[in-house]
């Protein structure tokens, strides 16, 4: 873990360290402390000058108390889960076949990496077009019975879209890693296995998956904090729905940065946003308990 | 490959030009869409093939998102932020890795919990600080010597604005932690036989060393850079300092205007193509910054 030679000095690594020490201390942990006394405390009324008033647990009680919040906790849930695993199943089948190594596949997997160019913003005004009800590609469903597809109608449909949007934004990354990790299983051995018998859905599900499983892990852990909390899911729903239709897209981290802005409750979004770096912290704990144990291949 | 099993073979390429379909797919029909006529790209169902109105979609995507200023902003901001965080990257994992000082711990240890606090859940206060950058300064003079002072430093609306937030970066600097940590020992030892201070050591051995490096992180910083959306949004009140990727934001049809999705794509297109020829053209770089940047 430790450098053998290093060098002696008080001050040069202070002078090292000090440009990205000074810019997360002004931009990371001076506003996370405002957060947090945000979360406990609420504004003098009517815009009044002196102290914040100390209000304990007062403001998380009223985010729990509102049915709205629980909403939007089920549909983060429901945005994250689903969108992982559509992306992920389309990732992994993808980098399966690309790790045949047949004649060729460098061309497609040259492709499959595009998506995660595109900026999130954009993926939402494309799909925004492609999954319109009146133009684009499934607006012809529209033609044989009304309202069969329209996101600017139905929550559902809105919420399909919004995930079809983040899924396939992160193919390219999920492929990415995916393709890393099964190039990095000997080749020996699935010669080996092929020798004895072993077909190739055998070997990927016996062989390829086990072998996989932490960058598996990684990936599920990843996808679902970017999902979650992630600039991602943002960008995509400010593109596509703007949390509508009626709410229903209206996503955790969607809410608080548009009830923070619009609704100005600085403190109950603090409250939230408490909520959700507890989760973060969660997350990353369990990647990094994860990471310990984490296998090599090479 | 292993056997010879043709019939799975075309399965695989069955299942790879599928996926091609689903990735290239909406590639296409944004720039079909932005090829044709008003009523070609509202026509059900959607023709693929395209117009010719390519150019006229071009230029009033351009004119209509201001795209002109917009791209050169976003150009100049995500270069900035690039550059800055190699830099930031290389310097502060040299002070981890090559110097023993106990506050090491506890500084690696604060670059790494920046990953906990995401943009989104801390938005109003950074604009606030943002907006008055030496509010802990005063608030720290004034704890400490009761002293008020008038200091004051506005962000909005301006480069440092765009580029001072986004600059701090974990994944940089764990990057070139993790690249350090793979130099040998003899190289730092024989350095400092020769007589090298810790500061030529850097400059001259450890910055050449890091070039691939270096281009890994910068692929991947410059779209992160690039296609940032939330931040420019909240600080750029202004169109002078509009990034693209807020200015795209105007393209989007609204209800009572006619459905120009046509100019939509137009604009669409022009503002991705940047980070897309990032990466497809460096994406051996791109690949392995992303790769080696999370283990």
């Amino acid at each position: 873990m430790n450098k053998r030679a290093v060098f002696k000095s008080w001050w040069l690594p202070i002078l090292f360290a000090f440009p990205q020490l000074l810019l997360i201390l002004f931009f990371f942990y001076w506003p996370a402390t405002s957060v947090l006394t945000w979360a406990f405390s609420l504004e003098p009324a009517f815009g009044g000058v002196g102290e914040r008033l100390f209000v304990g647990w007062d403001n998380f009680r009223d985010v729990f108390a509102d049915t709205e919040y629980w909403q939007s906790v089920s549909l983060s849930l429901f945005f994250a889960f689903s969108a992982t695993a559509l992306s992920m199943f389309v990732a992994f089948v993808l980098a399966i076949c690309v790790d045949r190594q047949l004649k060729g596949s460098g061309l497609f997997r040259f492709f499959y990496i595009w998506p995660y160019a595109i900026a999130a913003p954009a993926v939402g005004l494309a799909f925004r077009f492609i999954f319109a009800p009146e133009s684009g590609l499934i607006a012809v469903v529209n033609t044989w019975s009304p309202d069969l597809w329209n996101p600017a109608k139905f929550g559902s449909h809105a919420m399909v879209l919004v995930i079809i949007c983040f899924a396939w934004k992160w193919i390219g990354y999920n492929f990415i890693f995916m393709t890393a990790g099964l190039q990095s299983i000997p080749r020996s051995l699935i010669e080996a296995s092929s020798m004895d018998g072993s077909g190739p859905v055998r070997r990927a599900l016996d062989l390829q998956i086990p072998l996989l499983a932490p960058t598996l892990f990684f990936l599920l852990v990843l996808n679902l904090t970017e999902s979650f909390v992630g600039p991602d899911t943002y960008g995509i729903v400010d593109l596509t729905t703007e949390g509508g239709p009626n709410k229903a897209t209206n996503v955790m981290v969607y809410r608080i940065v548009s009830e923070a802005f619009r609704g100005l409750n600085y403190s109950g979004a603090a409250a939230q946003s408490l909520i959700l770096i507890a989760l973060i912290m969660v997350f990353t704990f369990i990647q990094f308990r994860y990471v310990e144990r984490r296998v090599h291949y090479k | 490959m292993i056997e010879r099993t043709p019939v799975l073979n075309a399965v695989t390429y069955f299942i790879m030009c599928l996926g091609l379909l689903v990735i290239l797919g909406p590639f296409w029909m944004i720039f079909a869409a932005s090829t044709q006529s008003l009523a070609q790209v509202n026509a059900v169902p959607f023709n693929f093939t395209p117009g010719a109105d390519f150019l006229h979609n071009l230029q009033e995507a351009w004119h209509r998102a201001n795209l002109g200023p917009a791209l050169l902003n976003s150009l100049i901001t995500s270069l900035l932020v690039m550059t800055g965080k190699i830099v930031l990257a290389a310097l502060s994992a040299f002070a981890i890795v090559y110097f023993r000082s106990p506050l090491r711990h506890v500084f690696f240890w604060m670059v790494f919990l920046t990953l906990m606090l995401p943009l989104e859940v801390r938005v109003i206060p950074t604009y606030n600080i943002a907006a008055d950058v030496f509010e802990p300064v005063r608030w720290l003079i004034q704890t400490l010597t009761g002293i008020e002072l008038s200091l004051q430093w506005n962000l909005l609306n301006s480069y440092s604005g765009l580029v001072l937030p986004l600059i701090a970066t974990a994944t940089g600097t764990f990057l070139y932690r993790q690249f350090y940590m793979t130099l040998p020992d003899e190289l730092a030892e024989a350095a400092k036989m020769d007589g090298a201070r810790p500061l030529r050591f850097f400059i001259d051995i450890l910055l050449p060393l890091s070039r691939t490096n270096m281009l890994a992180l910068a692929t991947i910083m410059f779209v992160y850079a690039w296609n940032q959306y939330l931040w420019p949004k909240l600080m750029t009140t202004e169109v002078d300092y509009q990034t693209a990727m807020v200015a795209m934001r105007t393209l989007v049809p609204s209800v009572n205007s006619l459905p120009e999705w046509n100019i939509s794509m137009a604009g669409a297109l022009i503002i991705m193509a940047p980070p897309l020829i990032v990466v497809a053209v460096l994406q051996r770089w791109f690949i392995r910054g992303l790769v080696s940047a999370e283990k």
